[in-house]
């Protein structure tokens, strides 16, 4: 196996695109990452998408030709595979470019992630995400995605002391960082008052405990390590690519507070790059609700369980501190174009890496790691990121 | 969703048929083709039995939901709850025939056959489960049983109701 590297990085702005079709930010994201890594698309080896739910949101299936084509790389019949892994199938198509190029079979890879899902109205919307739940039976009985995750949310609140309060600093959180992201889709600050006093959407879960529906793409270039100084000084390499998944339904979980598939997940990934949790200083991790970020940040082992909101609440993974999380703001802020999600999360990380994060960058920054998570943590894919130097 | 993909479903929704590994005993909802506990789990293909839950459980968590899922829209708000058997497995369903607010982790409930959702107005009543206070004293006046007001609401039937 070849050390990868990611050699270039591309976003488009999220939010409600209205003006832009899939295929239009599709081109955006995947061709501003083949400028950053100075790629020659002679040299590309192939193409994966991460996208959910194109065929339900945009009557459009077999996109990963569709983009590649729309590209300009339709004529170079390249091999292009879509991933889907409900809302983790960014990082699942990043860990399959990433075994294709540590396995030799390509040199250089896109992968890219892109969902649109305000072509539908708010309502198919939801319904057509909640399918990362299991439909049969979850949704059939009055199930949703932040139904579920409300149920996560009141027996973390029963067991722990979790309170209501510090799941509304998460969303706090991420606007605060969104703030300074361009391409976020909220750029508002939040106030505690206001998250806890949003329109409940599943209670304890209020509407802004919740991320937003996102159109957007981002894409990366990934490439062997040891080609990487032809295209970047600042390359950063993959140390950690890791997948764990779990059961299907919320309720056949042995403890509805721990997401397995993230802590197997990260185990692995810690493993695989042998580095411990409190190595890491910018971590972009799964706050699609306020009470799946604590959920998470205790199950990739930032803190013991059942603390993360107190801990939280001490500003340890705010700015200056010592794991600063979601920089990019988040699914909650940057927004959640679903399969988009984990490709943006290592865009960030390589842009922190690199030290061009701008106003968000956080000092010293030379290990990153990106948590994507598909429905209430059937798939969890781990990331770990280090500037090589 | 499609007639087909609803009624093969109804032992399942309809009388909690789950099933039982007779290698190490453990119980399934629904059932399971292969035994995920036993360490010899290829050796309990075929060694799952049909078992029937009781319905009875209590709620281990619960959420009243506003925001409702895709054919709830006019029961807003419900409150759904995770609910655990003494056989084992845990349940998805709505808590109904109580206020939503006076739900609480370690209600004793029981499951009921109910109608979940209808298709249109034209379209497939799906029915299956929803889950009740075991303790009656608990119930909502409407849901008592026959003398109440609106027993109808007891009955699964073509009409939109709270429950």
């Amino acid at each position: 196996m070849r050390d990868v590297a990611v050699l270039g990085v591309g976003q488009t702005k999220f939010g409600e695109l209205w003006d832009r079709s899939f295929r239009e930010i599709g081109i955006e994201a995947g061709l501003q990452a083949l400028v950053d890594a100075k790629l020659s698309s002679q040299d590309l080896g192939g193409l994966f998408l991460g996208n959910m739910a194109s065929g339900a949101l945009i009557d459009q299936e077999h996109i990963a030709p569709l983009i590649l084509d729309a590209t300009g790389l339709g004529h170079r019949h390249l091999p292009a595979v879509r991933v889907e892994g409900g809302g983790a199938s960014g990082a699942l198509a990043l860990h399959q470019g990433y075994l294709a190029v540590a396995s030799g079979l390509y040199d250089y890879v896109v992968v890219g992630g892109a969902e649109k899902l305000t072509d539908v109205p708010d309502e198919t919307a939801s319904r057509i995400t909640s399918s990362a739940a299991d439909h049969e039976w979850e949704v059939v009985f009055g199930a949703t995605l932040p139904a579920l995750w409300a149920l996560v949310a009141r027996r973390h609140m029963h067991d722990f002391g979790t309170t209501r309060e510090e799941l509304a600093r998460v969303a706090v959180h991420a606007h605060e960082m969104g703030s300074k992201n361009p391409n976020a889709h909220y750029r508002n600050k939040l106030t505690l008052a206001q998250v806890m006093d949003a329109g409940p959407v599943a209670e304890p879960l209020g509407m802004l405990d919740c991320a937003p529906l996102s159109d957007g793409a981002a894409a990366v270039v990934l490439g062997p390590m040891e080609l990487a100084r032809k295209h970047t000084d600042t390359p950063v390499r993959i140390v950690a690519s890791q997948v764990a998944c779990d059961t299907m339904a919320l309720h056949h979980r042995r403890e509805i507070t721990r997401l397995e598939s993230t802590v197997v997940a990260a185990r692995r990934a810690f493993d695989q790059a042998r580095r411990i949790p409190s190595d890491v200083q910018v971590a972009e991790i799964h706050d699609a609700y306020t009470i799946s970020a604590l959920v998470s940040l205790e199950d990739l082992g930032f803190v013991d369980k059942g603390r993360a909101g107190p801990e939280f609440a001490t500003g340890r993974f705010g700015p200056g501190g010592k794991t600063v999380v979601n920089t990019s703001g988040g699914l909650k802020a940057q927004g959640r174009p679903f399969g988009a999600v984990g490709v943006a999360q290592v865009v960030e990380l390589v842009r922190q890496l690199r030290g061009e994060a701008k106003e968000r960058q956080v000092s010293g920054a030379n290990i990153g790691l990106a948590q994507d998570v598909g429905g209430t943590g059937a798939t969890t894919v781990v990331h770990i990121l280090e500037r090589a130097n | 969703m499609s007639v087909a993909r609803f009624w093969r479903e109804t032992p399942r929704r309809y009388n909690l048929g789950g099933s039982k590994c007779t290698m190490c005993g453990t119980v399934y909802f629904p059932p399971r083709a292969v035994c995920p506990e036993c360490t010899s789990h290829r050796q309990s293909i075929e060694k799952m039995v049909p078992y029937q839950l009781s319905g009875e459980g209590e709620v281990i968590s619960y959420t009243i939901v506003h925001d409702a899922a895709e054919g709830f829209e006019m029961q807003v708000p419900y409150a759904l709850g995770l609910v655990k058997t003494p056989e084992g497995p845990v349940l998805t369903g709505q808590i109904v025939d109580i206020e939503p607010e006076t739900v609480a982790i370690g209600l004793k409930v029981r499951a009921t056959f109910r109608k979940l959702r209808e298709e249109g107005a034209s379209g497939v009543i799906h029915y299956g489960y929803k889950i009740t206070p075991l303790d009656e004293s608990g119930i909502l006046p409407s849901a008592r049983g026959p003398a109440a007001p609106a027993p109808a609401k007891d009955a699964p039937g073509p009409e939109r109701t709270s429950t």
